[in-house]
């Protein structure tokens, strides 16, 4: 290790080997990823994995994404934000927009091709707006819509309009010095917020009704879902790859150096010069855009959305994946993820076999809960490191990613600054 | 003494009535037809008479009349109520007196049936009587007849009963029904604006229907404004009120302007005047704008072949020439005038009034937060734990209430058990989980955060596999239902009361424990140096688990709090906590008052904003959750912040 | 000697007990001076005063040549315009090594994006080494902080202090915890230092003190009690009373 630290000192331009140098688990983690999908890819080719088992996994690969996002703000800046799965659901929906106006879109102006005279563009979007609103009693399209036309322009909301969000919460509650739990109930008041405020009719997002039918790729009726599914899988993986890769390098470094500090002790950060405030803002506005992507690729995917989705409990099963995975590094994140959600719905699907206690059946569908719920506690408690943990076991491996007192906390919560 | 006032009421209906008094029977008699086939318009003159002469027996008579249990017999035409006698024949019954007179077959008697417009005209005339009646319950019954159907003959009969009803309820009741009926229906205009002024210091919700209804307006059009109307207001086409499409609509409807060719017409016109695929030589695949498609009907106007399209220019000179207005129903501008003068003062008490009852609605809103929030204020302020689950200490709480209720049957004593045990059942879960969990995170507080977080997952669900997911009631003693009615307006639950009251015992209660008891002593001795308090013979430990117990308990007594106005479900501590948080962070940690200040801050918030929106809840607490992040911008600490080196931090 | 900072009639109070009551100190550049009082004094909170972490209620604070307040700059504001501050309790980042904790440190532009970008130079890396090597910790670089003895945290935040850079160092209690040769190289590295800056130490031990050969400040219930050589303050009568108890 000494010598390794000379050489890569003596060698300075070369960031990218020192990359993979200082993280070998960034090019193990991706090799599984190329593994992962290549073998999915064939196995549904030959028909042994089911169209919605794509699908499911293609699920799972972006909450992965959201999940290592996840863990760059908490695990390695110690913000413990309660509300990034509101990203991940802001991204959802407006890649959803554009899906269910050009899908909609297409379904009017087929009916109306039939009529004896052709359609005006006002009648085909009036149209179109008695489609999508009927539900809510209306036909008029509300200004959150205005772009819901272009892919092009939705495609930049999924990116802006959580960048956005991010920025303006984070710049209001960093300036204000909010940190610690306080900052965790604030985040939760945040993604209530914005739930309660889609869940009303006259948002224009249809209420509690949601956005549906978003399996359904405009223009691409005629392509099965056993291909389309494909497809979002293999975007999926490539937007972890992406988002993997670009956490790593930016928790690597002297960034991961300067943000790991304000996880442990901020004040410190501060007295060395640094604006503490600017780095929690980048880092949670970076993470809320990644969410934004990995939102906007789940959707289509699952469906459908509905502010149910955007609600606290979502981003606190988030923290608890992560939690599970081990946080502080970014694999750990992955597998929680995937470990939980997997098991998750198998165990919620009905896959889990009942037992039998003679006096009293466990209907897993019905323990489930409980036993997450209890077993994230008794994680807490007994395995810090969770999943990700056991990776330290292996002999004779090194473990650059994370070591020490896992405590982000002690500098999170000062209710006198012990520190001088 | 009844029949004095019967006859009294009767001679000041008729003055001048035949002083003559005539039997019920020849009365009939004298109508007999009238009686006997009874229609709408001819039955008036028949009560009106029968008001008239007033004979004794009348209002029974009016009764069964309307309730069709007059028979008339045949041979004679006299009418008699009837009675089933022996072998199918009927015992005739004098009308007058109810005495039997005599026995007949059915087939020598005819039923008198009033159809249903009769009968409502004889209940009309029955209001009278019943104006009088000795049972209260009869004349609050006429009272409401005459309210929901006014018309101007019962002004005299009200006003004659006002004075000699014993009941002051009735009496007050009776003067304002006597106002509304005379400001609508008063002879004069004097009379009718007295009335209205008399209206203006009422805030009853029949008053304000009332004076709407005098200040009813129908919409009018014209080329001048029609002379000798009472207008309300004139409408500007293209305002705010009446836009130009509505102008010319009305236009339209008063036949003052042809219909103009609406788009769908144009539609289906070009469609019928396809010829091979040019509709007036225009392909018809063009046509996909309005300006193309007007361009076409032009042309095809041009041939005759259909109306001329109406140009924006004629529609808007069409309306330039004409007026648009409002005029009043009510010819009479005096009384208008009055009736609008009164309304804006009812308006402005209704307002303050309203005021006042949200004040309250808000006031027992903050005591649920601060109830719910109080526990979470100590754990949190005291101990820096943040927990969770002290939702589903609140749902803990309530369904204890429930089980309670489940083996004891009187709900007084169920939920006087309820309270205690509550405490008791919460107090241990949360000794238990301090023990078990927080006790080996304290210092860790995100982590806390989380590890609280998964007990309230699991108790959700347990409660949830326990109970069902369907909402259980808790339900509150007899003595707690219905509401302390101050006005019209302003009213309150008692169980709302109850809550307060209850919020005050434990506001007091807390501050008591907190300031005069040697646990209130260790535990502020421990939160500000536990190294010092250990040295001293506290046993941090032990404080530690009291106070969060004592915390947990709390939340265990408002969740019965709770559950008695709201339905017990394993959800509904999820509902709360969000708030319970907020509450605290908005009043500043660590601090009782600050509780309260922050409780009420969010109560009065939260009423505030749904009486802005007043049909969005939702709307009311996205609108709260953004202030309250605002709030924290400009005051970090909270309302009530702690000062010095320790808030330095 | 021109004032790099001066602190005038300042106060503070927390919750009526006032920590810092009419303060005036000057210090010049270059300048070694020694800070001593007894529990309460006021020496942290005047170090919180200057670095930022506190605001007085009144007085003035200001720094340099074109006389900035202080007042208005927040804490990182106020390190990047050459104040550094080490801790009396060592606050290392425990969980990265030696050389991260330097690298953190070194003077560098402070953005997050310029952070993001940067390279390692090999200025970088030769000037953590020459520090390294000056507090003993060279071979150590690799090593996580937390797993370091107290003393060599001590010197590691000296190391982080040296590699600021700055132009005013405040030092609390460095020698704590330290060896009779560690104090020895403390001395020596503190005078060196005040040669081109401005250094002002708050200590306890009064050898220590006598070993910096400079200026002295006793504070006193939040004011200047006396000022001047450590002998001419130690026969200051006040003085006296103050250490010893009345």
């Amino acid at each position: 290790m000494p010598s390794d630290a000379l050489a890569t000192s003596a060698r300075p331009f070369a960031p990218r080997r020192s990359l993979i140098a200082q993280n070998p688990s960034v090019l193990w983690f991706l090799l599984a990823l190329a593994l992962f999908t290549l073998g999915v890819t064939v196995l549904a080719e030959m028909g042994l994995v089911s169209t919605s088992m794509v699908k499911t996994l293609g699920k799972t690969l972006c909450l992965c994404l959201v999940a290592v996002a996840m863990d760059v703000v908490w695990g390695y800046c110690g913000i413990l934000s309660l509300g990034h799965m509101a990203f991940f659901g802001i991204g959802g929906y407006a890649i959803g927009m554009w899906l269910m106006y050009a899908r909609t879109e297409i379904i009017v102006t087929t009916s109306l091709a039939a009529a004896p005279i052709p359609p005006t563009p006002e009648e085909i979007v009036d149209a179109v707006g008695t489609q999508i609103f009927g539900v809510v009693g209306s036909s008029e399209f509300p200004w959150l819509w205005a772009f819901a036309d272009s892919l092009a322009l939705q495609l930049l909301m999924v990116v802006l309009v959580p960048g956005l969000l991010a920025l303006v919460f984070g710049w209001l509650a960093f300036r204000s010095r909010v940190t610690g739990v306080y900052l965790s109930i604030l985040t939760q008041a945040m993604t209530l917020a914005l739930s309660l405020w889609l869940f009303q009719n006259d948002t224009g997002l249809r209420g509690n009704n949601g956005l549906s039918g978003l399996q359904n790729i405009p223009g691409y009726d005629h392509v099965p879902q056993s291909t389309v599914s494909l497809v979002f899988f293999w975007a999926s993986a490539a937007a972890l790859a992406a988002g993997y890769l670009l956490f790593a390098w930016v928790v690597s470094g002297k960034f991961g150096s300067v943000i790991r500090g304000i996880r442990d002790n901020e004040a410190r950060v501060r007295f060395l010069g640094y604006h503490v405030e600017h780095y929690k803002l980048f880092v949670f506005t970076l993470t809320a855009v990644v969410a934004g992507i990995a939102g906007a690729l789940y959707y289509p995917q699952a469906g459908i959305i509905n502010p149910a989705e955007i609600a606290p409990i979502a981003s606190i099963y988030l923290a608890v994946w992560v939690a599970i995975g081990g946080r502080g590094r970014l694999y750990g994140a992955a597998i929680g993820a995937a470990f939980v959600s997997l098991l998750s719905s198998w165990f919620t699907g009905g896959g889990a076999p009942d037992i039998d206690l003679g006096f009293y059946r466990i209907q897993w569908t019905d323990w489930w809960l409980v036993l997450l719920g209890l077993s994230f506690v008794a994680v807490t408690l007994l395995a810090p490191k969770g999943i990700g943990g056991l990776f330290d076991l292996i002999p004779g491996r090194r473990t650059p990613d994370r070591q020490g007192d896992y405590g982000p906390d002690d500098g999170a919560w000062r209710r006198e600054e012990g520190t001088e | 003494m009844l029949r004095a006032l019967l006859a009294a009421l009767a001679a000041l209906v008729l003055v001048a009535a035949p002083v003559a008094a005539q039997d019920l029977q020849s009365v009939l008699q004298e109508h007999r037809e009238g009686v006997e086939n009874p229609s709408r318009r001819s039955v008036g003159v028949v009560i009106e008479a029968l008001i008239a002469a007033d004979p004794p027996g009348v209002q029974t008579f009016l009764e069964r009349w309307q309730d069709r249990e007059v028979w008339v017999r045949k041979a004679d035409g006299l009418f008699f109520y009837t009675a089933p006698g022996e072998g199918g024949a009927l015992t005739l019954l004098d009308i007058a007196t109810g005495d039997p007179a005599g026995t007949a077959a059915r087939d020598e008697l005819g039923e008198v049936r009033p159809n249903g417009g009769v009968r409502r005209e004889i209940a009309g005339a029955l209001v009278r009587f019943q104006l009088s009646d000795p049972d209260p319950r009869a004349r609050s019954a006429a009272l409401t007849s005459i309210a929901r159907n006014p018309s101007a003959d019962q002004i005299e009969p009200l006003r004659a009963s006002i004075a000699d009803d014993p009941d002051p309820a009735l009496k007050a009741a009776k003067e304002r029904l006597a106002a509304i009926l005379t400001a609508r229906f008063g002879e004069n205009t004097a009379e009718r604006v007295a009335a209205i002024e008399t209206l203006s210091n009422d805030i009853g919700l029949e008053t304000r229907a009332a004076l709407n209804q005098i200040l009813a307006v129908s919409p009018g059009v014209g080329t001048t404004l029609p002379p000798g109307a009472n207008i309300a207001r004139e409408l500007r086409p293209g305002s705010e009120a009446l836009s130009a499409a509505e102008a010319y609509g009305r236009l339209v409807d008063a036949g003052l302007a042809p219909a103009p060719v609406a788009r769908d017409r144009i539609k289906e016109v070009l469609a019928a005047n396809i010829v091979d695929g040019r509709v007036a030589g225009i392909p018809v695949a063009t046509l996909d704008t309005e300006a193309r498609r007007e361009e076409a009907y032009d042309r095809l106007a041009e041939t005759g072949a259909v109306p001329p399209f109406l140009t924006e220019a004629e529609r808007q000179a069409a309306i330039a020439a004409h007026v648009f207005y409002e005029a009043y129903a009510e010819p009479d501008a005096a009384v208008t005038d009055a009736a609008r003068a009164a309304l804006t003062e009812v308006d402005l008490r209704v307002g303050a009034n309203q005021t006042a009852d949200i004040a309250l609605d808000a006031l027992s809103l903050a005591s649920i937060y601060f109830l719910a929030a109080i526990g979470l204020a100590i754990t949190f302020g005291v101990m820096g734990v943040i927990n969770m689950a002290h939702g589903e200490f609140i749902m803990m709480g309530a369904y204890t209430g429930y089980v309670v209720q489940l083996f004891v049957p009187d709900y007084t004593l169920s939920i006087l058990i309820a309270l205690p045990l509550a405490f008791a059942v919460t107090f241990g879960a949360g000794v238990a989980m301090e023990r078990l969990v927080i006790r080996w995170l304290y210092r860790r507080p995100l982590e806390t955060l989380l590890a609280t977080f998964g007990i309230s997952i699991a108790l959700q669900q347990l409660a949830k596999n326990i109970f069902g997911t369907q909402a259980r009631p808790l339900t509150a003693p007899a003595w707690l239902d219905g509401q302390l009615v101050i006005n019209e307006i302003v009213a309150i639950s008692y169980i709302r009361i109850a809550i307060f009251v209850l919020a005050l015992v434990f506001l007091g209660l807390i501050l008591f424990v907190l300031k005069r008891t040697r646990l209130g002593l260790e535990v502020r001795a421990v939160t500000q140096n536990p190294g010092m308090a250990a040295s001293m013979g506290i046993n941090p430990d032990r404080i530690n688990m009291l106070t969060f117990g004592l915390g947990s308990g709390i939340a265990g007594i408002a969740g019965v709090a709770i559950g008695l106005y709201a339905k017990v479900t394993s959800e509904m501590g999820s509902d709360y906590i969000v708030q319970s948080f907020m509450t605290v962070v908005v009043g500043g940690v660590g601090n009782v008052w600050g509780t309260l200040a922050g409780a009420t801050l969010i109560g009065v918030l939260q009423k505030g904003i749904e009486w802005v929106y007043p049909s969005n809840t939702l709307a009311a607490q996205t609108f709260m959750i953004l202030f309250i992040i605002l709030f924290i911008q400009v005051r970090p600490r909270g309302i009530v912040a702690l000062k010095g080196r320790a808030a330095e931090a | 000697m021109t004032a790099l900072l001066e602190v005038s009639g300042v106060s503070v109070t927390f919750d009526g007990f006032r920590a810092i009551n009419n303060l005036s100190i000057q210090i010049g550049e270059p300048e070694l001076r020694a800070v001593i009082g007894p529990n309460g004094a006021g020496k942290t909170t005047f170090m919180d005063i200057v670095t930022g972490k506190t605001r007085p209620d009144e007085g003035r604070v200001l720094w340099g040549e074109r006389s900035v307040s202080l007042l208005r700059m927040s804490e990182s504001q106020i390190a990047r315009a050459g104040i550094g501050r080490k801790f009396q309790k060592p606050t290392v980042f425990e969980d990265q090594t030696v050389r991260e904790n330097l690298a953190m440190a070194l003077r560098n532009p402070r953005g997050p994006l310029a952070v993001l970008f940067h390279r390692k130079t090999p200025e970088g890396a030769a000037r953590i080494e020459s520090i390294a090597e000056e507090i003993g910790l060279l071979p150590a670089l690799p090593r996580k902080a937390g797993e370091l003895s107290h003393g060599q945290k001590q010197w590691l935040e000296i190391g982080m202090l040296l590699a600021q850079d700055p132009r005013l160092l405040l030092v609390d209690e460095p020698a704590a915890g330290m060896t009779p040769a560690e104090r020895e190289h403390t001395t020596e590295l503190l005078k060196r230092i005040a040669r081109s800056r401005a250094v002002v130490v708050v200590e306890h031990d009064m050898e220590f003190v006598r070993r910096l050969d400079c200026k002295v400040t006793v504070l006193h219930e939040g004011s200047v009690l006396a000022e001047g050589t450590l002998d001419h303050v130690t026969r200051n009568q006040q003085v006296i009373d103050v250490y010893l108890g009345r």
